[in-house]
């Protein structure tokens, strides 16, 4: 008899944990907050990378492996992501196989593309939704397994808590039906958490509204490690809105585009210029903070604003239309400009968290039986992740822990089902609990408000520049906000499709992950990736070549920090003026 | 210059409960859109008369028009309201549910059957397995050039509003899946399994209730060339039909 195993999480990384656990005959339950069709996967623009050499560079999945820890400023464990990279061929195979509409050579191969922080075009794509492609692919994966009885769907629900054993183990979920508000319990042997990143914590970023990161920190509150918190990428091209920052995809500058500011009175193409050797394709953290000196130092944005031209207009509109088409068609109907005649006018967005649950090397978070996969762990991107390795590592992940989730359950001596009832009983009882306190909550303050207060604090303080006074500020309006959490009022709306009570319980962890990002940064004093203090400029490898690993205890986080694994590339400086230096494969 | 824009909204507190309009008025900012004004009721929830209200329930969630979620309909078309731009709208703004699904709540419908008919024609593509067996089919650019268009349907269920015989009287199900069918049957591997999803297109509620109003594609948001394939696809269960009666 199998055991049970629970996916929390319908976009790339839980539906190919799904499909990799459905292949082995294993019974899942899938949670999803929204259909899966319509998770946050869709918004991934610009393609999947993985070394297969389609171009005849003579590209390698060790030039892959060293980009991505180069990318990432040696932050990340270099095991896991080398086993990924050499993964990340296979996986492009599979999802062609699986009937991915990606764009072709006219010889009828995989095409690619170049990103930044790459020499080499290694980023297969479906026009620019490539994220949206892939998760249509592997939704009908699952579809059919669904209808080989193999999968259960439960679209739009929740995930409340987790169900932690006397051993401490996870044993089950709590878990709310939306339409509802009811709230139920599911026993489980192995629990997998694949539930995107927490992007709305900055309230304007590239992120979909589900991204609160809440389950997230629903188990960290219940004791689940968070690593390299502070590690948040900003985006350099977005499109401003006051309901949301709308990515404009890296493609564009892989495809050709060019960033420029006026100055002098003539067009000044200042990445080509600072950084000759990888000039608009540099990583994105180097492209922001180069938009950020033009921009707030040189009082250079255009039209005296934080915005850039990204420029298009001398590009072939067919290969536009064939390989931006998603992309543009998205800045045609929001701004109304076409960007095949006017230059795009974007700014940088908070857009992806390296960061998130701390996991092993089988994706499982210190909590047994309690896994991880995808943007909400920390795992495959060191301090700031390339374009085109955000979807390969979700669905490695995917590949990865469904199988482990599988070895885990069926391992375990005893299971969920062999356990008093009352352990269940009583987890779905706090959760019924607490939401009858979320309900009584009727002060003055509005659920929305706070969060946009907490998002304007966030983005000002916690983004491209970090200095160490604001940090702390921050941090003291977060408790502030916290504690101005408890006057909120919810109204009188009843639970059937209630959304406000929802949104007051995630609003909470939104809070809990805030102190987590900022106190993060505020600790590590040196500069590494998407993390910049303007009072500690260099790379400090002797005292924070470390993963930081933060608990939750009642008075705010506490952080320890982990050794990181270099077992294959020795640190080096990470400079995009020159080449970067080539590295031996020693095996 | 200040001024507001006004909302007329269809409201509904549950499925069993009758419907009633409430309108709102709400400060203009430049380049909104209706989800922005929908998000400045759930911060300040007062109607137009000043008497504070439940705020609007709705869905979203990419707000960039891929993901399909905030379908409604809007001054009586259905459309996404993330890329419903205010500026482009005639005032009051008129927004209701979808018609031809469940109501939830609000503006929030329950499009469970739109996943569910693309389980009944089998839209997917039988891998043997998710084993490493190297690169998939070769395709032309041509070839898939023409099937991205149709991968790009977000199940978002415009087509469905807009089409006369999807009704409470008929199990239509609708365009947005003989699309889905199209783009199986078209790819080399998927072409394999065709005739499973034509048969699937056979059954009651299949592809023989299309009136051929030809709505569909006047409203899909992501210009899927639906009467085209459900030309094709009209064309290729007939011959699969008079087959099957010939291999009887």
């Amino acid at each position: 008899m199998s055991g049970k195993v629970t996916v929390i999480g319908g976009g790339l990384a839980g539906l190919m944990s799904v499909i990799k656990l459905a292949e082995r005959g294993q019974k899942v339950d899938l949670f999803s907050l929204v259909p899966c069709k319509r998770s946050h996967s869709v918004c991934a623009q610009g393609g999947i990378n993985a070394a297969v050499n389609t171009k005849g560079e003579g590209d390698s999945t060790w030039e892959h492996f060293d980009d991505t820890i180069y990318g990432g400023d040696f932050l990340a464990n270099q095991t896991p992501v080398k086993n990924m990279i050499e993964a990340a061929p296979s996986i492009i195979y599979l999802v062609d196989r699986m009937g991915v509409q990606f764009n072709r050579t006219p010889e009828g191969f995989l095409d690619v593309r170049r990103l930044g922080g790459a020499k080499y075009s290694r980023t297969v794509f479906a026009g620019a939704t490539t994220g949206q492609q892939l998760i249509y692919a592997l939704d009908e994966q699952v579809r059919r397994y669904e209808d080989e009885g193999l999968v259960t769907r439960y679209e739009e629900w929740e995930l409340l808590s987790l169900v932690r054993d006397d051993e401490g183990c996870c044993r089950g979920v709590v878990v709310q039906d939306m339409k509802s508000l009811d709230i139920q319990v599911f026993p489980a042997d192995a629990v997998i958490l694949a539930t995107g990143g927490p992007g709305m914590i900055y309230v304007r970023s590239t992120n979909s509204t589900i991204n609160t990161g809440f389950a997230a920190a629903s188990a960290y509150m219940q004791g689940a490690i968070y690593a390299n918190g502070e590690f948040v990428q900003i985006h350099p091209s977005a499109i401003p809105g006051r309901d949301k920052l709308r990515l404009m995809s890296e493609s564009i500058r892989g495809d050709g585009g060019r960033v420029w500011v006026y100055k002098d009175g003539k067009p000044w193409y200042f990445l080509e210029d600072w950084y000759p050797a990888y000039g608009n394709m540099v990583p994105r953290d180097i492209a922001t903070r180069a938009i950020f000196k033009v921009c707030v130092d040189m009082k250079l944005g255009v039209e005296g604003e934080n915005k850039v031209y990204l420029d298009i207009t001398h590009l072939d509109p067919h290969d536009i239309d064939r390989k931006l088409a998603g992309v543009v068609d998205i800045y045609e109907k929001f701004i109304g400009d076409d960007p095949r005649k006017v230059p795009m006018e974007t700014f940088p967005a908070v857009h992806y968290s390296m960061g998130g649950l701390w996991v092993d090397y089988n994706q499982m978070t210190n909590i047994p039986g309690l896994f991880a996969a995808g943007e909400c762990e920390y795992q495959y991107h060191g301090a700031n992740r390339l374009g085109g390795n955000s979807l390969v590592a979700a669905i490695y992940a995917g590949m990865v822990v469904g199988p482990k989730a599988f070895e885990y359950s069926n391992g375990l001596k005893q299971r969920c089902n062999d356990l008093p009832g009352s352990l269940f009983e009583r987890a779905k009882e706090e959760e019924i609990t607490k939401q009858k306190a979320l309900f009584a909550m009727q002060g003055k303050e509005n659920p929305y408000k706070l969060h946009q207060e907490l998002g304007e604090w966030m983005v000002d303080n916690v983004t491209v520049v970090r200095n160490n006074d604001r940090l702390l500020a921050t941090d003291q309006k977060i408790q502030e906000l916290m504690e101005r959490y408890k006057t909120i009022g919810v109204g009188n709306s009843p639970e059937w499709g209630n959304q406000i009570v929802p949104f007051t319980r995630r609003l909470w962890g939104m809070l809990s992950l805030a102190r987590v990002i900022t106190l993060g940064a505020y600790h590590r004093n040196e500069s590494r990736g998407a993390h910049y203090k303007p009072d500690f400029p260099d790379r400090d490898d002797e005292n924070w070549l470390k993963t930081t690993k933060a608990e939750w205890t009642a008075n705010g986080p506490h952080f320890s920090y982990d050794p990181v694994d270099t077992s294959f590339i020795k640190p080096r400086k990470r400079r995009y003026d020159v080449a970067k230096e080539v590295t031996a494969q020693n095996g | 210059m200040a001024k507001d824009i006004r909302l007329v909204i269809k409201r509904q507190a549950n499925p069993k409960s009758a419907d009633y309009v409430e309108e709102f008025v709400i400060p203009y900012f430049p380049k909104m859109n209706v989800v922005a004004a929908l998000m400045e009721i759930q911060k300040n929830p007062l109607n137009a008369k000043g008497d504070v209200t439940t705020p609007v329930a709705w869905d979203c969630n990419c707000l960039e028009e891929v993901c399909g979620a905030c379908t409604m309909v809007i001054n009586g078309q259905a459309r996404q309201a993330c890329s419903a731009l205010v500026d482009q709208l005639t005032q009051p703004i008129h927004l209701a549910p979808l018609t031809k699904f469940p109501v939830v709540r609000d503006l929030v419908v329950d499009r469970k059957v739109m996943f569910d008919n693309l389980r009944k024609v089998k839209a997917w593509i039988e891998v043997d397995g998710t084993h490493d067996m190297g690169p998939g089919p070769r395709v032309s650019p041509k070839v898939q050039e023409q099937a991205y268009r149709l991968s790009k349907c977000m199940t978002c269920g415009c087509c469905m509003e807009a089409c006369p015989n999807v009704n409470p009287k008929s199990n239509f199900i609708g365009p947005a899946p003989i699309a889905q069918v199209d783009l199986m049957n078209s790819h080399p591997t998927g072409a394999l399994q065709r005739e499973r999803r034509l048969e699937a297109l056979m059954t009651e509620g299949g592809i023989a209730d299309c009136g051929n109003a030809q709505n569909c594609i006047k409203v899909c948001p992501k210009e899927v060339p639906l009467t085209r394939s459900i030309a094709r696809l009209n064309r290729a269960t007939t011959f699969h039909g008079i087959k099957s009666w010939f291999n009887k």
